[in-house]
Order: C-alpha cells, then sequence, then structure tokens
C-alpha cells in the first residue's frame, strides 16, 4: 500500500475544478497508456513498456510548475512524465513504435527518452547522481532553475540514490526529488523492500520532505510551490507522493492480491473526477480517447523510423 | 619534468581554457591536493569547480555525466582505479550510451582519471589494471598516461572526441620523467604512437602502452646488449578503440610481435590488439602475437610476492629471447 498521507482519501468534492486543458493533459496521458495496453495485447508493440495508470496527476500537477528552464529526468514509467512536460504523443508513441518521427529515432523507446531539458533512464537510482549533476551546473548557468527527478519507492534500494541525496544536501544543489510511491516495487510491497520511511531516510541527510496525499492537481500545487520556491534557492526537497498504481507493472505481471487493487481503484482520480464533474468530464473524455486513437492510427501507418547510428 | 607535474600542468591548462570544465574526486582539495598529489594547486585556484567529494565513486561520476550532458567538460578523479568498478553502472550504462541512445549523437565530454598498477605494495584491491573490462563499450574510449604523450594534448584529444574516456595512470609513472632518455635509441612518432627503436627493420616489435613502457624498455637494452636483438617498441596513448595499425607493424617486416601490459591474464587488451594484427598478418608472423601479462592472480602486498604476480623488464626479456629462439 501507498503510505497513509493526510488527504489519501479524498472526500466526495476533493477534487477540484480543473482548466479544459488540465483537464485534456489528464486525459490524454490515460488514454494514452490505454491504447499503448490494447496495441500489446494485440501484439504490435515490441519489447516491454510501463504504464502510469492511476499515477497522471502527478506530473500533471508538477509540471504545471515548472519553468522552460527547469531540466526533467525521468524513469521506466515516464510516459506522463514526457507527455506532461511536452503534449507530445505522435513523437512518444512514434519512439515506442520505432516509426518516423520518433523523438530518439527509435533506439531509446519507453525508457530513454532524452530532449532538450529531458531524459529517461531505465536504470533505477541512477538518474539520481546524474539529476545532481545538471543541478549543479543549473545553480552556475541558471540560477532559479531545478533539476527535477522522478523516482518510485522501488529505486531507494539503489545506494547511488543516498550518494547523490547527501551531494545534494552537502553543496545546496536545486534539485526537486519526486518520488512516486505507489506501495508497490514491480511485485514486491514496499513493506517487504523499504525499512524505515523515505520521509526519514530523506531527514538522515537534512533534507526537507513533503508529503502528499492529495490527489487534486491544484491542491497539489498549492503545497508543493512554496516548497519548490526554495528549492530555486537551492534548498533541495523530496516530494513524496502516495501514488496509486492501476495496472500492472508493465503488462500482464500483477500479482497484488484484490483488496490491495481495489485500494489502487478507490484512489484512481479518473472516476472521481468523472463523478464530481461529469459534464466537464464527459466533454472532454470521448474527444481525448479518439485524439489518442487517431495518433494510433497515423503512427502506425508511418514508415519505420531511420538512425543514422552511432 | 615529472610525468605528474605534466599531468598536474594540463589539468590547470584545461580548467584555465574552459570555464565549464569541472573537476571531481576524493581529497583532491588543497593542501591535500588527491592522494597522489596531481590535483595540487587547483582547488586554490578554482574554488568552484574543482570539488573534493564524499567517498562515492558511483555518485560523483553519475555529476560529472550530468555536467557533461549540459555540456560541460567533467574530470573525475578515482583515488584509485580499482574505484572505477564503483562506478561502472554511471560510465558504461550511462555516460557511453548517452552519445547515441537518445537518436542524435550528443557529446559527453567526460574523462575518469584511474590511478593504476602495481609495483608500490598496496596489495589486492588498489594495485589493478583494470582497462580490459571498459575494452568494446560503445562510446567509450580507453587512454593510459605516457611518459612519451604530453598530457595536455592527449586530455585535449579526449575531451574533443566528445565521448567519455577512462584515461588509467600507472601510478609508477607519476615519479618518472616525461620524455625519458632512451638512448641508444631513437624517438619518433607516427600519429598517435611513440616509437622507440634502432631499426627501421627491427627482429622484433613490442607494443606497449605509457605504463610499463620503461620496462620495455630496460628488455630492449638488455636484449639489443646481451643478445644483438633489435626491437622497436609501440607506445599508443590511446589503448581501444586500437591506436596501433596492423599497416604500422607490417611495414616494419618484424617477424615477431609482442604485447606487454600490466592487465593480469585472461581477456586482456593485448588479446584484442593481436587479434587486430593477425587478421592482417596472418602468415607473415613467424609465430602468433606474444602476450605479455600478470599472472592469473590476485596482486600479493609482499614485495617479493608482487613482483613474481607483475610483468617486470626481465619477464619481457625472457618472452622476447625465448620466442627468437624459438
Amino acid at each position: 500500500m501507498p503510505p497513509a498521507f493526510a488527504e489519501t482519501v479524498p472526500a466526495a468534492g476533493a477534487l477540484s475544478l480543473l482548466p479544459d486543458d488540465e483537464l485534456e493533459l489528464l486525459l490524454l496521458i490515460r488514454h494514452f497508456e490505454l491504447e499503448l495496453l490494447d496495441l500489446y495485447g494485440r501484439g504490435e508493440l515490441n519489447g516491454t513498456t510501463h504504464t502510469c495508470l492511476g499515477q497522471e496527476y502527478i506530473p500533471v500537477a508538477v509540471s504545471g510548475l515548472l519553468r522552460d528552464g527547469d531540466f526533467v529526468l525521468s524513469n521506466h514509467r515516464g510516459h506522463g512524465h514526457y507527455l506532461a512536460r511536452y503534449r507530445d504523443p505522435h513523437g512518444l508513441l512514434a519512439e515506442i513504435m520505432g516509426r518516423e518521427g520518433a523523438i530518439c529515432a527509435g533506439v531509446g523507446g519507453s525508457q530513454h527518452i532524452g530532449r532538450e531539458g529531458y531524459l529517461s533512464t531505465g536504470i533505477q537510482g541512477e538518474s539520481l547522481p546524474v539529476a545532481a549533476g545538471i543541478a549543479l551546473h543549473l545553480k552556475r548557468t541558471r540560477p532559479g532553475a531545478v533539476a527535477c527527478v522522478y523516482i518510485g519507492d522501488g529505486s531507494w534500494g539503489e545506494g547511488a540514490v543516498y550518494e547523490a541525496l547527501n551531494l545534494a544536501s552537502l553543496w545546496r544543489l536545486p534539485l526537486l526529488v519526486v518520488v512516486e510511491n505507489n506501495g508497490i516495487a514491480q511485485s514486491t510491497p514496499t513493506s517487504r523492500q523499504l525499512a524505515g520511511t523515505i520521509a526519514g531516510r530523506a531527514a538522515a541527510f537534512g533534507l526537507r520532505h513533503l508529503g502528499i496525499g492529495s490527489l487534486d492537481v491544484t491542491g497539489i500545487r498549492a503545497a508543493l510551490a512554496p516548497a519548490l520556491a526554495l528549492v530555486r534557492l537551492g534548498e533541495p526537497l523530496v516530494a513524496e507522493f502516495a501514488a496509486h498504481r492501476l495496472g500492472p507493472h508493465s503488462k500482464g505481471d500483477d500479482t497484488r492480491s484484490a483488496p490491495e487493487i481495489e485500494h489502487a481503484r478507490a484512489h484512481d482520480w479518473y472516476q472521481r473526477y468523472a463523478d464530481e464533474h461529469p459534464q466537464q468530464f464527459a466533454r472532454f473524455d470521448a474527444a481525448q480517447r479518439e485524439r489518442v486513437r487517431a495518433v494510433v492510427a497515423e503512427v502506425s501507418a508511418r514508415p519505420p523510423s531511420t538512425w543514422d547510428g552511432s | 619534468m615529472r610525468v605528474a607535474e605534466n599531468l598536474n600542468a594540463a589539468l590547470h591548462a584545461v580548467l584555465a581554457a574552459d570555464p565549464g570544465a569541472h573537476l571531481l574526486g576524493e581529497d583532491i582539495a588543497d593542501p591535500y591536493g588527491g592522494a597522489f598529489k596531481i590535483t595540487r594547486g587547483l582547488s586554490e585556484r578554482y574554488p568552484d569547480r574543482v570539488l573534493t567529494t564524499p567517498i562515492s565513486e558511483a555518485g560523483i561520476t553519475g555529476v560529472a555525466c550530468g555536467l557533461a550532458l549540459c555540456g560541460d567538460a567533467a574530470i573525475v578523479e578515482m583515488m584509485f582505479g580499482d574505484f572505477v568498478a564503483l562506478a561502472f553502472d554511471p560510465l558504461v550504462n550511462l555516460a557511453a550510451k548517452s552519445v547515441s541512445m537518445y537518436g542524435a549523437r550528443r557529446p559527453v565530454r567526460l574523462v575518469v582519471r584511474c590511478p593504476s598498477g602495481g609495483g608500490r605494495g598496496y596489495g589486492p584491491t588498489h594495485s589493478q589494471s583494470l582497462m580490459k573490462h571498459f575494452l568494446g563499450v560503445p562510446g567509450l574510449s580507453v587512454y593510459e598516461l605516457s611518459p612519451f604523450h604530453d598530457c595536455l594534448g592527449v586530455f585535449e584529444e579526449m575531451l574533443a572526441l566528445g565521448e567519455p574516456c577512462l584515461f588509467a595512470e600507472d601510478k609508477v609513472t607519476y615519479t618518472r620523467p616525461m620524455f625519458p632518455d632512451v638512448a641508444p635509441f631513437r624517438l619518433d612518432y607516427d600519429g598517435g604512437v611513440a616509437r622507440v627503436f634502432l631499426d627501421e627493420r627491427p627482429d622484433c616489435v613490442i607494443i606497449a602502452p605509457g605504463g610499463i613502457a620503461h620496462r620495455a624498455l630496460e628488455a630492449m637494452r638488455s636484449l639489443l646488449v646481451e643478445e644483438e636483438i633489435s626491437s622497436m617498441l609501440m607506445i599508443p596513448s590511446r589503448l581501444y578503440p586500437v591506436a596501433v595499425e596492423a599497416a604500422a607493424v607490417e611495414r616494419t617486416g618484424a617477424e615477431f610481435v609482442f604485447v606487454a601490459e600490466e592487465s593480469t591474464a585472461g581477456g586482456t587488451w593485448g588479446a584484442e590488439v593481436a587479434h587486430r594484427l593477425h587478421a592482417r598478418l596472418w602468415g607473415r608472423l613467424r609465430r602468433p602475437v606474444t602476450l605479455i601479462h600478470a599472472l592469473d592472480s590476485v596482486i600479493p602486498t609482499a614485495p617479493h610476492l608482487e613482483r613474481e604476480v607483475l610483468p617486470q623488464a626481465t619477464t619481457i626479456h625472457r618472452q622476447v629471447l625465448e620466442a627468437l629462439r624459438d
């Protein structure tokens, strides 16, 4: 189970009405991930993928606070991080499918995406020291900019994470660590792989920690904005979200119990938002589903990507 | 000038010339200046860019990779090259791959300096030459410190590559002179390869990186004086991709070729060099390229035991003699 921060269980009406484009972005990510699983099911995708179903609100909330000059580092479960920053479903799907117009010519695939100001890699914990290095660069060359790195609860088993946290604290780096703690590392419950708490680990390095249980984009931003303002001044932060992974780790590998999956479903922003703001939801949900289907049709018909080698 | 001073001067020059260049490592700040004093004077002159770090080889290599991905030149000092094993992941899985895995070529100007080699009694975990583990990694080049190659030139070359480089520094070379007297031989250069020889048509060619070059030179002298065997020594600055051209070896007409290095046996750099030479020189050599290296053993601490494991000048002399007299 994810950590029980305040507001983990949203009361009725707890999700505030979002501007249309914010809702569209949430729905874009949701339908993108659903379409991916469908493509896999039909055998039309190569390799593997890790969807962020249920966690879409986190990158949407965080991205709304980031600036162009900030740098984002993502992980294996990164489609939402990318779409929230660039709103580019064509480029991402082309990358995943190895089609023309792919962000990285189809070399990186789902887990290795690089753009100006954005980088993801598939190795757990590896990105934290890199993010610290990028933060060190930004501190010298672009004061006020931050490096924002998304990791999961499972990454906290990696030693490199602690080397980076130590450096970030020592050197006062503008580093925002966004932890999507969905309570399960692939198939291993957090209770079986993480002693103590992430908050306690942050405290051990003298780092600020903010626990966020809310599913509400507006509320999350209100809580995170002042903390992020201090990151920009060189006070690194661990922002830990109680996240809810609706889907399997990758494709069909969900070994959680029925109550655990039910707990995740009960915290799905999608259903809650549909219930609380039915009119607005209805206006955009089907439209985004259709939009993504059109993207799938268009990108699927493209020729294979070309790569001019190393 | 000693090799250590030349290396120190090169680092000063790199940091002076490039306002984005960084140097990171453990205990590198003044007045200590690094375990081998290579970074002396740098942190006082460039306090914001010469950063002494916690004992975190993976972390600081990752930090350097982050700097390099932002366009900065980044140099990491491993206190002992053995510790680069702790940085294998950021170096191999991120720094080297970032050059190409994001679809278009990205410059990653990163040099990881690795004080390597034995002969100083530091024992099994502080004496290794681990370069062989970094061969054949796409996007990663391997160089070795050499008294015959000016360090600034080598650093400029490595940073201009736009790919991460592992730079092995045999610790015993630090206190040796730059451009040592090679009498009775002469020294010239063929591209990045230094050549020490008497005769353009020697009996044999010995290929050896900078760290073992003085032992090879000593063997060449004793082979000449005692056995009238004429050798040519080829000392490449870049180990991988292999800089010694088979054609250059072929031009010497030598029928015996040796590769000397301090790596332990098995999967060596020499095996890679030999393979490349065999592809061109097969049938023209009197016997396969002879690999001279340390034994298949941990490197002991006690001097008499360490000497038995590591290749000495006498080892090279003996191996050459055995091959030619066979």
